[in-house]
């Protein structure tokens, strides 16, 4: 190949946009396959471990307290629906409405980590530690990891904002919005599964 | 560009379909949390996990747009719950069946 034929290709690597939006999205849809089957694993040891001391689980959840549960289930949904508003604003070209929905999201995602430092101080508080039973245990393991991908997520939609600020997508570019978002939403679709199974077990 | 542009718009809800959906979600909420108080012993954790259910199918399906994306994006999503089925029900078979032998 000619080398002048060979620096055009390079300046020119972009796909078709089309194709390079595709699999974008594409790939991300495989990474949350992978986050699933993560939090899957912490599933199946809940599982188990229900399935033998189901008294134990059921006298034992009864320390959480389901109000920070329950409030953090509604930010969460609240900051979905925000994150989803934030996708559609940018579509329609709309960056500073953009940018207040993510700051929205951004908000709802800070107040659950800090309704969750608040919820674990109370735990430790009643002596709750994960080495209190396998209830605890887990409690700590799949909330713990869940924070994280908060915090990960948290990280993801404040440079997506940053960059929607400085002008960087519109109505024709917007991929790292739409599929920063489908992050949010798994991290939201998890906590729909971890609360009722860890504070409403009856 | 122009055909970028024009895939995000021939598919994409509002939000008319967003608010809808996030008042079905807070409703599912609250009726998972309020039913929780009565006790219908096992029946308890399969209602839990049909409202959770309900709930991730609407993410997916309208937050996600999973409902609007071609057939590989949907293998894509299906595929992991299928190996998580495996997971989950191997592991409660084993529980359930085995007997204990050494107490």
């Amino acid at each position: 190949m000619d080398s002048t034929v060979a620096s055009h290709a390079e300046e020119h690597h972009e796909l078709d946009p089309v194709v390079e939006y595709e699999s974008s999205k594409l790939g991300m849809w495989l990474f949350l396959g992978t986050e699933i089957l993560l939090f899957g694993g912490l599933f199946a040891a809940y599982a188990i471990y229900r399935a033998r001391y189901p008294e134990m689980f059921a006298e034992q959840h009864r320390e959480l307290d389901v109000w920070f549960g329950t409030i953090n289930t509604f930010i969460l949904l609240f900051s979905s629906f925000t994150m989803a508003m934030a996708v559609w604003s940018i579509q329609k070209g709309k960056q500073t409405r953009t940018v207040i929905f993510m700051l929205i999201t951004i908000i709802c995602g800070l107040a659950f980590g800090i309704n969750k430092y608040f919820e674990y101080a109370e735990d430790f508080h009643k002596h709750l530690y994960p080495q209190t039973s396998i209830f605890y245990a887990l409690y700590y393991l799949m909330t713990g990891l869940h924070m994280i991908h908060v915090f990960v997520g948290l990280t993801i939609l404040s440079v997506i904002t940053y960059l929607t600020h400085k002008g960087k997508f519109n109505e024709n570019y917007n991929t790292p919005i739409e599929v920063g978002g489908l992050y949010w939403h798994l991290v939201d679709v998890i906590w729909i599964y971890l609360f009722p199974l860890l504070y409403l077990i009856a | 560009m122009s055909n970028n542009a024009s895939i995000h718009e021939a598919h994409h809800p509002g939000p008319k379909t967003f608010i809808i959906v996030w008042i079905a979600l807070t409703v599912l909420a609250a009726l998972t949390v309020y039913i929780a108080q009565f006790h219908f012993g096992d029946w308890n954790v399969v209602v839990a996990m049909v409202i959770a259910s309900v709930k991730a199918t609407i993410v997916a399906l309208y937050f996600m747009h999973l409902k609007y994306e071609d057939k590989l994006t949907w293998v894509y999503a299906l595929y992991p719950l299928f190996l998580l089925f495996l997971l989950i029900s191997s592991t409660i078979m084993d529980v359930f069946t085995r007997v204990p032998t050494i107490h």
